[in-house]
């Protein structure tokens, strides 16, 4: 099996940083503040965290923030919402800066989202999603402010969204697909609800994403993509079924997928990369208890360190 | 992000590229400006047209539209007197054509498919419903598989009010055109089951629309075994025909017509007595109102009625009520009779048990017991264990399966056949294997006295094992099930595995039996409604990860655990409720060796907000211990008072970590064989 070359990765999410302007940068301009969770989650669970100064880190991060509403936009000048307002509360967690916040004002805005029947909308424009609904609860919990919601029925807008093979979907009736089961799962685990879940279906249907190439899908029939290693594997985690996959014949697939010269992971072996399946990847292997990565919590998506810190220390 | 070449297959001329950079540039400074500055002209809108179209993914730049649409809009209302519908119209199609040039470039784009469901959800104007059919139709002919799709197939469904039955049709028209469509077998039973709740109309004959389903499958089957659609869909059909859709009461302690003999010093000892309930499914409502007494001595009050899970739940599969001072309805000699209706399910269940003290000696009734080491090694003996006479497995499955099970019985024998015929013709299909050793399992659990099949499906999970080698943990798995299953199915089968336990100084239920299921290779377990009356139990030296299922067993005062795989101390969570339990050998296992902890949210802590930072872990932080290092053992073990513990040969292990054991758990006698001073 091959290695896994944590400097490249290292130095590659440093560059990533650095440039701006090219088009494929450009593009994805709108959801910096996620590229910086993924970055600086990697680089902590390499044990590289070090070579970032977390004062412009966290002055870059304020800057995303719209005052009024007191949520985060994926980038300077752009418009607040619930996905980029997780990824800025999860980076001050890493940095252990949630000082640097008003708690309250960031969880009014988070709380803000829930409608009448338990989902939670992105932002002020309403589309309701799932995903969302895991942003919000990841988010109220580290900053210890889950009571601003009401939990019983977000979770019950969680079941309504559970199919009959066991998955959730997006929306009541969507069909079953890796990533909406990890919020699902996520959001019920952080609120003790995983009871709602019929843990032998949910990972049966899980563990038939490894495919014979080793890697996982996302549902039946689709192609294997190493963003799966995290939505699957932490989904079967989290119900205690991870046993049930191959992890040998999946973090082969992963380490396949490296660009071992300019460093990064990318969706299949021999693909661009990217920041999004750098951490993927290597988040899936810390999951999997590689040597040498800090151990990630697969609920919050933040190192262990990290969440115990949170939770343990007054 | 997806799906691009590392090596681009032809290399952009770096002039061109520049530009086409310097151009998106120039297109996200200026929406953003516009947007800031709430300008919404004509000219500024088409910007943010052109972005959209090269990078549909910018949010913000729907949210300026949905702005500028609302704002003109308020306009065109503000200078007219009449709102000129007309108006209205042509900027609806302005917003809708720009969604499909989104969509064009991203199919799957969020922020496109949204903004039309924001458009048309207002119902400004009657929606064009046959262009967003015909608009649907084409994209998910592109791509059968577009779960955006079938999501605003659904809502524009609803917006239209278009029948479940019209749908559950559209899906056989996607199912017929190409059976590897899960995305069409999903829907179809989202619908279905809809249908079958409500009785709708052509829909109350649930078991002949099963066999429709079962029919139309196996089609999909034949044609092409390779496609796991079909497969997830028969799985379901199966559930639907093996699983009883109302709860019923499963087992109990005690069972039904049951003469308890309780040794002196449990009467003396222990102040109250369980009653267990175990349901098929998880269930709610075990109350006063629901469970009623008649004793002489003992009434409903009495008894205060939980569900036993790890968290917060109000249902459970397992629920229990605790007898207090019942030691006080012992002394007579007629003993303590008891009857239990349980109303909480369909149907009305009797229960009848009957107490008495004991007239049997004990040694070392002294003290609280556990003055000496208590030992594994109760040997096995031939005779018949006069309580397992009273313990039968049949009487503890309660009679009151109301549903009439001919059909699912006859179904599951045809299906049995046939699944039997293709694994003859396909030796190497995993699909068909797994699916014939669920339906063997499914005819055993429904048939009253069924153990036709264990061999059967045994030899069908081993040969799984070898042909499906990635996945071999899960037929592990399933195979323990199996095997448990076997082995509890009788008492014939159950005696094999008692023996008489003679060593023992602790007060208990009479006779004390050990069950001794060591080195089976068993990985997990199950059936413990037939172990409710369970008080020693050795699990040594298998392959157990997970114990669940052993909150079951209240009864219980000794487990063995040893030489298993149990990786963390949150995996113990189930013992956490046995208030009687006090010796547990937890020898090498690999608590210690694992940075990942899969039980994490499956055990009761801050992290799932399943319970807040307790008074002896506070304790413990001010003698400056690292709590959040030891929270998991801290948290098991001060729920429990165990006179006799056994943690070596867990990387754990060490100095610091017996003086923390000594900490937490003040009442115990024993540590790794040695007294505790």
């Amino acid at each position: 099996m091959g290695e896994l070359a944590v400097e490249k990765h290292a130095q590659y999410i440093l560059s990533v940083e650095k440039r701006k302007d090219d088009f494929e940068s450009l593009v994805m301009e709108h959801l910096r503040l996620n590229g910086a969770y993924w970055g600086l989650t990697t680089l902590d669970i390499m044990h590289k965290l070090g070579s970032v100064n977390p004062d412009e880190v966290v002055t870059w991060i304020l800057s995303c923030q719209d005052k009024e509403s007191g949520g985060f936009g994926g980038n300077v000048g752009h418009d607040p919402h619930v996905l980029y307002t997780l990824s800025a509360v999860q980076v001050l967690a890493l940095l252990d800066r949630l000082d640097a916040v008003d708690v309250d004002k960031v969880s009014d805005y988070v709380a803000g989202l829930q409608k009448e029947d338990g989902s939670f909308a992105g932002d002020i424009w309403g589309e309701i999603d799932t995903r969302f609904s895991y942003v919000a609860i990841c988010c109220l919990s580290l900053l210890h402010r889950l009571n601003k919601i009401n939990v019983e029925k977000a979770v019950d807008y969680i079941v309504s969204c559970k199919n009959l093979d066991g998955g959730f979907g997006s929306i009541p009736g969507g069909e079953s697909h890796a990533g909406q089961i990890f919020c699902c799962v996520g959001a019920l685990a952080i609120t003790g609800s995983l009871h709602h879940i019929d843990r032998d279906l949910l990972g049966w249907w899980l563990c038939e994403r490894q495919c014979k190439d080793g890697g996982l899908n996302g549902r039946p029939e689709k192609l294997t993509d190493v963003c799966y290693s995290w939505w699957v594997l932490t989904s079967l985690i989290m119900i205690d079924r991870v046993h049930w996959i191959d992890k040998n014949k999946l973090s082969k697939f992963i380490l396949n997928c490296q660009d071992l010269e300019k460093g990064g992971i990318s969706d299949r072996p021999d693909n661009a990369v990217d920041v999004f399946h750098t951490y993927f990847g290597v988040a899936g292997l810390s999951l999997m208890e590689y040597p040498g990565l800090k151990p990630i919590d697969p609920a919050y998506a933040l190192p262990v360190d990290v969440v115990n810190r949170i939770f343990f220390q007054k | 992000m997806h799906g691009r070449p590392r090596k681009a297959t032809k290399q952009e001329d770096p002039a061109a590229a520049a530009a086409k950079s310097a151009r998106l540039r120039e297109l996200q400074s200026q929406l953003l400006h516009f947007h800031h500055n709430r300008i919404y002209t004509k000219e500024a809108v088409s910007v943010s047209s052109k972005l959209l179209e090269i990078n549909p993914e910018i949010y913000t730049g729907w949210n300026y539209r949905k702005l500028a649409f609302q704002h003109n809009l308020k306009e065109v209302s503000d200078t007219d007197t009449d709102t000129d519908t007309e108006t209205i119209k042509s900027a609806i199609e302005d917003e809708l054509r720009m969604v499909e040039v989104a969509l064009r470039r991203n199919p799957k784009s969020y922020g496109a498919w949204y903004h039309r469901k924001w458009i048309l959800g207002q119902k400004l104007v009657p929606a064009n419903f046959d262009h967003e059919f015909r608009l649907l139709d084409m994209l998910l002919k592109a791509d059968a598989r577009n779960f955006h799709g079938w999501n605003y197939r659904r809502f524009i469904a609803r917006l239209k009010d278009v029948s479940e039955e019209e749908e559950l049709k559209y899906t056989m028209d996607m199912i017929n055109t190409n059976f590897s469509n899960y995305s069409a077998w999903h829907n179809r039973s989202m619908l279905l089951s809809k249908l079958l709740r409500k009785k709708a109309k052509g829909f109350h004959e649930e078991e002949s629309i099963l066999s429709d389903e079962f029919e139309l499958v196996r089609q999909a089957l034949f044609t092409d075994p390779s496609d796991q659609s079909g497969w997830f869909y028969h799985l379901w059909l199966l559930d639907q025909t093996s699983t009883p859709h109302k709860p019923h009461l499963v087992s109990s302690w005690p069972s039904d017509k049951l003469n308890i003999e309780i040794s002196a010093q449990f009467k003396e000892k222990c102040e109250r007595f369980p009653i267990i309930f175990c349901f098929n499914q998880q269930v709610d409502g075990v109350n006063l109102a629901t469970v009623t007494i008649n004793s002489k001595l003992v009434s409903s009050e009495h008894i205060t009625w939980k569900p036993l899970s790890a968290n917060n739940s109000r249902k459970s599969k397992i629920w229990v009520g605790f007898l207090e001072n019942f030691n006080k309805y012992c002394d007579n000699s007629e003993g303590l009779s008891v009857e239990i209706s349980v109303h909480c399910c369909e149907s009305i269940v009797h229960l009848k048990f009957v107490m008495k003290l004991s007239h049997m000696d004990h040694q070392g009734e002294n003290g609280d017991g556990f003055e000496e080491l208590f030992l594994w090694d109760c040997p096995k003996s031939q005779e018949i264990n006069p309580y397992l006479v009273s313990y039968d497995p049949w009487r503890l499955r309660v009679e009151s399966v109301e549903e009439d099970t001919k059909w699912h019985l006859d179904t599951l024998s045809a299906e049995i056949a046939l699944f039997k015929e293709m694994s003859e013709c396909d030796e190497d299909s995993k699909f068909v294997k797994l699916t014939l050793a669920r339906l063997l399992g499914a005819h055993n659990s429904i048939k009253s006295g069924g153990s036709a099949y264990f061999e059967e499906i045994l030899k069908l999970y081993d040969d799984l094992i070898k042909l499906d080698a990635p996945h071999y943990r899960y037929y592990r798995d399933e195979r323990s099930l199996v095997l448990l299953d076997q082995m509890t199915s009788s008492k014939d089968s159950l005696v094999e595995y008692c023996s008489r336990c003679e060593n023992s100084s602790f007060s208990c239920i009479n006779p004390q039996l050990c069950i001794n299921f060591s080195g089976l290779n068993l990985t997990r377990i199950g059936f413990v409604e037939r172990l409710l009356w369970v008080q020693i139990l050795d699990l040594s030296h298998n392959n157990l990860t997970s114990i669940l299922g052993l909150e079951a067993l209240q009864l219980l005062v000794c487990l063995n655990l040893s030489h298993n795989q149990i990786m963390s101390f949150t995996a113990l969570e189930p013992i956490k409720s046995l208030q009687s339990l006090k010796v547990l050998d937890l020898s090498f296992n690999e608590i210690g060796s694992h940075p990942v902890d899969t039980t994490r949210y499956l055990c009761s802590s801050p992290l799932s907000h399943t319970c807040n930072v307790t008074e002896t872990m506070e304790e413990l932080a001010r003698e400056n211990i690292k709590i959040g290092d030891f929270w998991e053992a801290i948290l098991l073990f001060e729920s429990l008072q165990l006179a006799q513990l056994d943690m070596q040969g867990n990387p754990v292990t060490n100095e610091r970590f017996r003086v923390l054991v000594g900490k937490v758990i003040p009442c115990l006698k024993w540590l790794d064989g040695k007294p505790v001073r």
